[in-house]
């Protein structure tokens, strides 16, 4: 099994994320995450799409299945090495007089922000790559997790090219 | 500039007419019905059908026939709906047709509301691409695009579903419009690398073989695959899609692979150390099971959907381009290359098609074979008769019995399998070409899925000419069941011995009924099929129940596993 992360240009249409859903739930390929949002163009959306593939022929086929979609304007597979990645993570962890203190340094440790305190819970924020969320939600496991929520993966490739460089986008 | 003021009905109505549409095939009805106002002065002609599923298969049918886009319009809701069967065979076969849809009004759209489907949710899988218009003022650029994509690159439906109120408001009239498709860009001149490197693999073959299906008569190059095979004679297997893109008189074409192909065009694919693929997609029909398909063969692919190469079969040279243009390359190059002595290859093969002809049937007194009256249409119908056939044992009789000398005169349900696709397919197919004949081959199975629209044939003035090949069941259904259920004919004997009455019936739909029900009387209703213009014509053939389609390769097993009759494998080794 290999993780691909595609990034995904699109037109702003609706119902082009129903088409890439169908696509990829019609075909049988697995998804880890996928997130969609805004580009600095209104009329493109992008997408930041995480697939899990057995193989190298069926992650060409999701490229070439994706690419046959009208209104996909350009796919990139992002280069691991070679690509920002960010997740993150809101978390709400059952805290106390005794505990608070420590959650709080771990937060710290992690870069992450507390954004809301409650008198049994702290909610903290975390944004990073998969593996340092991973880490923060080992770290915190033991406190107690009352609920959190977690968003799928977005990555921009690094240095001055961008995705729509050689995209006609008109 | 003076600008003028139309409503979104018209404004499709307008743009229909400077697309060039003759014809559409539709039902009114609730959400449609402002479109249908303008539609009653336009130069469109709407042919009114009787189920919105014939709609789409005639619009398929005059596609397929005339290489222009098929037209077919429904209501919202259960209208809509009919046409999916049409719309998942036209995905499958890359037909290009349009479907216009009326939906419920914007406001009320995802309500539930009286008649409302989400027909663009419904067929995202089974559209090349479809738009849901909700403003007048998108309906032409959306008709205009709609065009576009179904005919160009890999030809396929699209579905233009347009909200009451975009019908019913007004917007200037703007002509012509520009398009919008920023992400569609089919590559159609090959590369000119990858056909030097064809060329050059070719060169090198020893038992090389062309492989060609569906794409070749969707790009229209036939005749490029004739002056291929002028410059570098080798082997020719057509597909089924493909059966007339190159002529079945040519001694080196050996007829159609798969599960029910020749003898010499499965062995053909099995031995061959190459094999020059244009337009054709692997399917499962034709591989048998993949590990041992052609496992001595590098594979050439060439087609104008990248996604189709390496799809299905790894290929050793991809190249991405429109059939007409990359054979006509390659045959350039080709004149120019010393090719190899392949002539112990050819008489190989054609060894083995005199030793294995395709099963024509039992030679028993006083029964009509059905592959015998399929002959028998095609030697005494014109050269340039158009056949359309359904799907199951007849569809396989007609794509190995009729003559298949010319493009584009051959049409059939293939990747979907859509039985039912006949009668309406062979509406249309007439429709585009009134002054040829146009026969339906079908079964009395699928005959009875769809025959209402002769009914509307009658009423139009579109003298098709249907032969049922009557076994009274479900025939190929039944074949399986004989070969692999212990001859447990559960659900398959339609009865049609006794109900319907097939001659009364078309007299009743407004067409001229005959019967035959024994080999002398087989050219006699034929001749008289054909002597008939002013009317659609019905003729039953009765045949045995029994009659079945050799060769076969039973699903999931190697192509080498083939029989050519019953029990009776082919000597590879010894021809």
């Amino acid at each position: 099994m290999t993780i691909t992360t595609l990034s995904v240009l699109v037109q702003n249409n609706p119902g082009v994320l129903a088409r890439i859903a169908g696509l990829f739930a019609r075909r049988g390929y697995n998804i880890e995450s996928l997130s969609v949002g805004p580009t600095e163009r209104e009329d493109t959306s992008r997408m930041t799409i995480v697939a899990v593939t057995p193989d190298e022929a069926t992650l060409e086929q999701i490229t070439k299945q994706l690419n046959k979609l009208v209104e996909v304007i350009k796919i990139t597979e992002m280069e691991k090495g070679k690509t920002v990645r960010r997740e993150i993570v809101l978390v709400k962890i059952k805290a106390d007089s005794t505990t608070r203190a420590d959650i709080l340094s771990l937060a710290d440790t992690f870069r992450g922000k507390v954004v809301d305190v409650a008198a049994d819970t702290v909610m903290v924020e975390v944004t990073g790559k998969y593996g340092k969320i991973q880490a923060f939600l080992e770290m915190v496991a033991p406190y107690g997790i009352a609920e959190l929520v977690q968003s799928g993966s977005v990555a921009l490739a690094r240095g001055s090219k961008a995705i729509t460089d050689k995209a006609k986008v008109s | 500039m003076v600008t003028t003021t139309v409503t979104g009905a018209q404004a499709m109505v307008k743009a229909l007419e400077k697309l060039g549409v003759e014809v559409a095939f539709g039902i009114p009805g609730g959400t449609i019905l402002p479109l249908y106002d303008p539609l009653f002065d336009s130069t469109v002609r709407h042919i009114l059908v009787r189920h919105e599923q014939g709609a789409a298969h005639a619009a398929e049918g005059y596609a397929t026939s005339t290489g222009r886009v098929g037209v077919c319009m429904a209501t919202s809701g259960p209208g809509a709906a009919n046409l999916v069967t049409g719309l998942s065979n036209a995905y499958m076969d890359s037909t290009p047709i349009v479907a216009i849809t009326g939906q419920v009004g914007s406001s009320m759209i995802g309500t539930d509301a009286f008649q409302e489907a989400d027909i663009r949710g419904m067929t995202f899988p089974i559209t090349k691409h479809s738009f849901l218009i909700t403003k007048a003022e998108d309906i032409v650029p959306a008709v205009v695009e709609a065009f576009h994509i179904a005919a160009t690159g890999r030809p396929g439906p699209v579905l233009v579903d347009v909200a009451k109120d975009a019908f019913t408001s007004t917007t200037p009239w703007v002509w012509p419009v520009e398009m919008d498709l920023p992400g569609y860009k089919p590559t159609t001149k090959p590369h000119s690398r990858q056909v030097r490197e064809a060329a050059s693999m070719i060169a090198e073959a020893q038992q090389p073989v062309l492989f060609i299906g569906g794409g070749i008569q969707r790009s229209g190059a036939a005749s490029e695959v004739a002056a291929l095979i002028k410059t570098a004679p080798m082997p020719v297997v057509t597909t089924l899609m493909g059966r007339g893109s190159f002529p079945d008189s040519h001694p080196l074409n050996f007829g159609m692979p798969g599960m029910h192909g020749t003898v010499a065009a499965v062995g053909a694919l099995q031995r061959a150390d190459l094999i020059v693929s244009v337009g054709v997609r692997f399917d499962d029909r034709v591989t048998g099971a993949k590990d041992s398909f052609a496992t001595k063969a590098k594979i050439i692919h060439c087609d104008i959907d990248p996604a189709e190469i390496g799809k299905n079969k790894a290929v050793d040279l991809p190249i991405v381009g429109d059939a007409k243009l990359m054979l006509s390359d390659l045959e350039h190059h080709l004149r120019e290359t010393k090719l190899p002595e392949i002539s112990n290859w050819v008489s190989y093969l054609t060894n083995l098609q005199t030793k294995y002809p395709t099963w024509a049937g039992d030679d028993t007194d006083n029964i009509i074979q059905p592959q015998e009256i399929i002959a028998r249409i095609g030697e005494l119908s014109p050269d340039d008769t158009i056949f359309v056939t359904g799907v199951g044992q007849h569809q396989m009789w007609s794509a190995h019995f009729l003559p298949h000398e010319r493009p584009n005169q051959w049409l059939t349900s293939g990747g979907a399998g859509t039985m039912g696709f006949c009668v309406p397919a062979t509406m249309g197919a007439k429709v585009g070409n009134p002054d040829k004949v146009v026969w339906g081959i079908d079964g009395d199975g699928c005959f009875q899925m769809t025959n209402q629209e002769l009914v509307t044939c009658a009423l139009n003035n579109i003298p098709v000419k249907i032969a049922i090949i009557n076994n009274q069941v479900l025939g190929m259904v039944r074949q399986w069941q004989t070969l692999f259920y212990d001859q447990r004919y559960s659900n398959t004997e339609l009865h049609t011995d006794r109900i319907p009455d097939f001659v009364k019936l078309a007299e009743a739909m407004g067409c001229v009924g005959l019967r035959a029900t024994t080999p002398d009387e087989v050219d006699s209703v034929i001749e008289q099929a054909l002597a008939i213009n002013d009317k659609p014509v019905v003729v039953e053939i009765v045949v045995s129940k029994d009659a079945q389609v050799w060769p076969m390769v039973a699903a999931g097993m190697s192509n080498d596993d083939i029989k050519y009759a019953r029990d009776m494998a082919p000597e590879w080794d010894e021809v």
